[in-house]
């Protein structure tokens, strides 16, 4: 097997689990320390450089880097790393004077983002201190876009969604709010350099089936419910609420439910609870409020008496595995739940009924959605990009985030005659850690603390106002138990293999097995075969040293579950493991290729 | 030396034994001794040969004397007995432990100057009365602990670290060892734990006295160009001159043919060492012959290793005494010390 090549930035960060599993790459052991340290402002900057909102999304991320985190593979439960993004937020004090600023002298382009949810804002944000002109246009009257009508207050409070837009806002964008966008051939008309799309996915799925039109009133469509409550035009709902579907719209329709008058919620799942798509701890918090969720029923039909919805008629289904593997359902019998509302919760689809097909904007004839490229996020018209729920349907804001950024890079490159196919590569900082004889610029030390708990409002106060935040965030103690619970995977096991004279001192003291001194071979997977433990997860990398000076046999690290707790460095006579901290550079709007 | 203990972390593939332990179960205390010492690749070995074996660690006496390689015992097998004796005197505290319990397994630890100098004596007794025990040479050539003074086993005309050369002759525990009568002789390298291992598994199976002599570089004073105890110069002058593979009681040998010279004997426990000589016409069984090639390749400058003496015939230091199968701690008070009586009953003898 070929050597490894460390000098691509890429290796080390695919070591950085979480980092490699967040879209936008945030530094999450870098900001962790910066917690530990009691600098909650600087972590806080680290988070906003590359996801922008970290009080937003310190409470109501996706968490993608959490299943990913490396101390779940070696430990009950990972880091909660999107809980302390919110202690950076909650502590981090005044930092306007440290946010990216607008040139006064402009470079005279102007661009246009419809929508100001997170994709056109994270756009805004880049474009911004570029010395770009940038308008907002917004339907409704306040920012956020989804996040703000569909997220329910309890989860988010507005003052923490209004002080983060407002960063990037107040930098000198031109907000045009209660102005849908009704037509791209008129916003093109307007001479605009570059367009951005980041409308979002703002249409519910509808659920066909007998009665849904017949009681019109006490059937509603998830999202359309929720946007409903938050401005104020709903405020009751009925006793006994159904909620059809299973996925975080879900979670927030039955929670806000519980809120506004029912007290009978049922969340109705046609599959079992491991394929449900919210995320487990949305559902623990639903549970707490005492929602219950109800598996295996297929919705068949409302029924209504008297032009009244008064229940639901489900299928109870069996499932099994057929011989290809796959879920296969079985009807045991149907039951009819009684009810006065129901809320369907089962997806969003996109709509573009104000692009008109002649403008060179290519559409997916299948499901009528725009061609967008996946690396530039540019349409089939040059000139107009897309991005968040906008551009392939419906995903989290962190993924937005991560859009916005991208399309950042491509409308630049647009406006200033760079091709948007050339994107400025990611570097690397690889700085050693050593600070003197065993003592590094890091805790290496393993805490053996568990995940630490989240406390709750009590469940009394929170259904007297619809806008209790539930979470509490957590105490300092709980904080810094938790940060140190981090395994620093950004500190580096960096090897030179010219220094080592083959001791075995760095394999016998990896309490994880990681190392293996062998002979080289074929491939990945007879080395595989041959190390001192081989890992379950094969998706973390095989690290493989040059031959080694003494016995041209080769050094190799199985990165899986190392705990960077640095001791085969301090074991090493001769410095050929080194602890290295890892500082991704991504590339962002304004840092040209080549 | 590190600055943190090793965290209390499993590999999640991590096996257990027939005891239900995991290798980490038989570590010890961390290591203070210098990155990248021998010692501490000694020390791995025996957890591997240990939690191999599925040795009971309550059922184990770890003993040793003055050194950095007496250090040793407190870094295996945590749980199990240990006895840090007076500088050279840990072969007879262990004859002592050994006549006491003959029911423990003993680990003895010690180094060139522990046994080769001060010590040189208690070895020579412990072989000759063939204490049932392992015992492990960790042979670096230097005083390392005093900061690097040349030891008994430095060879002649290797440097200290400051360029001195040694003038007098060295002392091969391996040749001392097969002269003294030693049922049990191997030598093994501390950098090469494919061949360590198994001969470790095999000497504590033994019957009697078994000698390993490991050499293990001192990284702080001898392990620079002039030095033949080095990690380079025994990598490159090591003759392995027979390889054994330690084979447990009740498990087939299941070793594809391959036109070598086999050789197996069988241990007093029941298990088997499978003894294949890659140098031709050697036979580990015949001191004669492991005499000579030892002496053969210290002519040509080389390092034999392996297991290269082996007797499982002989008698041990019990069989000489002519003491009961039970160990004597466990032996009713009124047989171990029958009385007035019997004493007199006994010099009544020899009036």
């Amino acid at each position: 097997m070929a050597a490894t090549n460390v000098k691509d930035p890429q290796y080390y960060h695919k070591v950085v689990d979480c980092q490699w599993a967040c879209p936008a790459h945030t530094n999450v052991p870098g900001y962790l320390r910066l917690i530990s340290q009691g600098r909650y402002a600087d972590s806080y900057m680290l988070n906003r450089q590359s996801n922008v909102f970290p009080g937003i999304l310190g409470r109501v991320c996706d968490r993608p880097c959490e299943p990913a985190c490396r101390r779940g593979r070696v430990d009950e439960k990972p880091v909660a790393i999107c809980r302390l993004k919110r202690v950076a937020a909650d502590h981090r004090g005044d930092i306007t004077d440290r946010l990216p600023k607008a040139p006064a002298k402009k470079n005279g382009k102007r661009v246009a983002l419809v929508g100001a949810g997170p994709a056109s804002l994270t756009v805004a944000n880049d474009l911004l201190p570029l010395g770009y002109d940038v308008t907002i246009f917004e339907k409704n009257a306040t920012p956020g876009g989804l996040m703000r009508i569909n997220i329910p207050s309890f989860r988010l409070p507005a003052q923490v969604l209004d002080e983060e837009c407002d960063y990037v806002i107040r930098m000198g964008a031109t907000m045009k709010y209660g102005t849908p966008v009704t037509s791209l051939k008129a916003l093109l008309a307007e001479g605009y350099d570059a367009v951005f799309v980041g409308s979002g996915a703002p249409k519910g799925k509808e659920l066909e089936l007998p009665g849904r039109w017949d009681a019109k009133d006490n059937i509603h469509l998830g999202i359309e419910w929720l946007a409903n409550v938050h401005f104020g035009h709903v405020e009751r709902i009925g006793r006994r609420v159904l909620i059809i579907g299973v996925g975080n719209t879900a979670m927030d329709c039955c929670r806000t439910a519980k809120r506004v008058g029912a007290t009978d919620v049922k969340v109705m799942a046609r599959r079992g609870r491991k394929h449900f798509k919210a995320s487990p701890w949305e559902l623990e918090d639903a549970e707490e409020e005492q929602v219950e969720i109800v598996e295996n029923h297929a919705p068949k039909r409302f029924v209504i008496e008297g032009g009244k919805l008064v229940g639901m008629e489900f299928e109870q289904l069996a499932w099994s595995e057929d011989a290809a593997g796959k879920q296969v359902s079985t009807v045991t019998g149907t039951v009819t739940i009684p009810c006065d509302d129901v809320i369907l919760a089962i997806g969003q689809d996109n709509a573009f009924p104000w692009i008109e097909r002649d403008l060179g904007v290519a559409f997916d004839p299948k499901w009528d959605m725009p061609v967008v490229d996946k690396a530039t996020h540019q349409s089939t018209r040059p000139g107009v990009f897309f991005g968040g729920d906008a551009a392939w349907g419906p995903e989290n804001i962190i993924w937005a985030v991560a859009h916005g950024h991208a399309a950042a890079i491509s409308i630049h490159h647009h406006c200033q005659g760079i091709p948007v196919t050339d994107r400025p590569p990611a570097g690397m900082t690889l700085v050693s850690a050593k600070m003197g004889m065993q003592s590094w610029a890091y805790d290496n030390d393993y805490d053996t603390s568990k995940r630490q708990k989240m406390q709750h409002e009590e469940l009394a106060k929170r259904f007297t106002d619809l806008k209790v935040e539930v979470e509490l965030g957590y105490t300092p103690e709980q904080a810094a138990t938790e940060v140190a619970r981090c395994l620093n995977c950004d500190i580096q096991t960096h090897f030179t293999d010219t220094l080592c004279i083959e001791c075995d001192a760095c394999v016998d003291i990896c309490p994880t097995n990681c190392l293996t001194i062998t002979t080289n071979g074929t491939g990945e997977a007879d080395l595989r075969g041959r190390l001192s433990a081989p890992a379950l997860n094969v998706k973390q990398a095989l690290y493989v040293s040059e031959a080694l000076p003494q016995t041209k046999r080769v050094m190799v690290k199985d990165e899986d579950v190392c705990l960077h707790c640095g001791l085969c460095a301090e074991r090493c006579p001769t410095a050929a493991w080194d602890m290295r901290t890892f500082d991704l550079k991504q590339a962002y709007a304004g840092m040209v290729a080549r | 030396m590190t600055s943190i203990a090793k965290p209390p972390v499993k590999h999640p593939t991590a096996r257990t034994n027939g005891l239900g332990l995991t290798l980490r179960d038989y570590e010890g205390a961390m290591s203070t001794l210098c990155a990248g010492c021998g010692h501490d690749s000694v020390t791995a070995a025996l957890v591997q040969a240990a939690w191999e074996l599925e040795l009971e660690p309550h059922r184990v006496g770890k003993m040793s004397g003055i050194g950095c390689s007496s250090k040793t015992t407190a870094y295996f097998m945590k749980q199990s007995h240990g006895f840090n004796s007076v500088h050279g005197r840990m072969p007879s505290v262990t004859s002592g432990a050994a006549a006491a319990n003959r029911g423990l397994t003993y680990i003895g630890i010690s180094g060139d100057g522990d046994s080769l100098s001060i010590g040189m004596g208690q070895l020579s007794h412990a072989i000759r009365r063939n204490v049932n025990m392992l015992y492990v040479i960790e042979n670096n050539g230097v005083y390392g602990l005093t900061k690097g003074q040349f030891s008994a086993s430095a060879d002649v005309g290797s440097t200290s670290k400051k360029g001195e050369a040694n003038e007098q002759q060295p002392i091969d525990p391996v040749l001392l060892a097969l002269t003294l009568g030693c049922s049990f002789v191997a030598r093994s390298f501390s950098g090469d734990k494919r061949q360590l291992v198994p001969i470790l598994k095999a000497a504590i199976a033994h019957k009697g006295l078994a000698l390993v002599d490991v050499i293990s570089p001192c990284v702080s004073f001898n392990d620079h160009e002039g030095s033949t105890k080095s990690y380079a110069y025994t990598r490159e002058r090591e003759v392995e001159a027979v390889h054994a593979d330690f084979i447990p009681l009740k498990r087939e040998i299941t070793v594809p043919e391959t036109g070598e010279q086999v050789r197996v004997v069988e241990l007093h426990d029941g298990g088997r060492v499978r003894l294949r000589a890659t140098a031709p016409d050697y036979d580990p069984t015949d001191r004669e012959s492991a005499y000579a090639h030892v002496r053969a390749c210290q002519k040509r400058g080389e390092i034999a290793t392996g297991l290269l003496f082996v007797d499982e015939n002989g008698r041990d230091m019990h069989d000489y005494l002519k003491t009961v199968p039970t160990p004597l701690i466990d032996l009713p008070y009124e047989e171990l010390c029958p009385g007035r009586a019997a004493l007199d009953k006994l010099m009544e003898r020899y009036r």
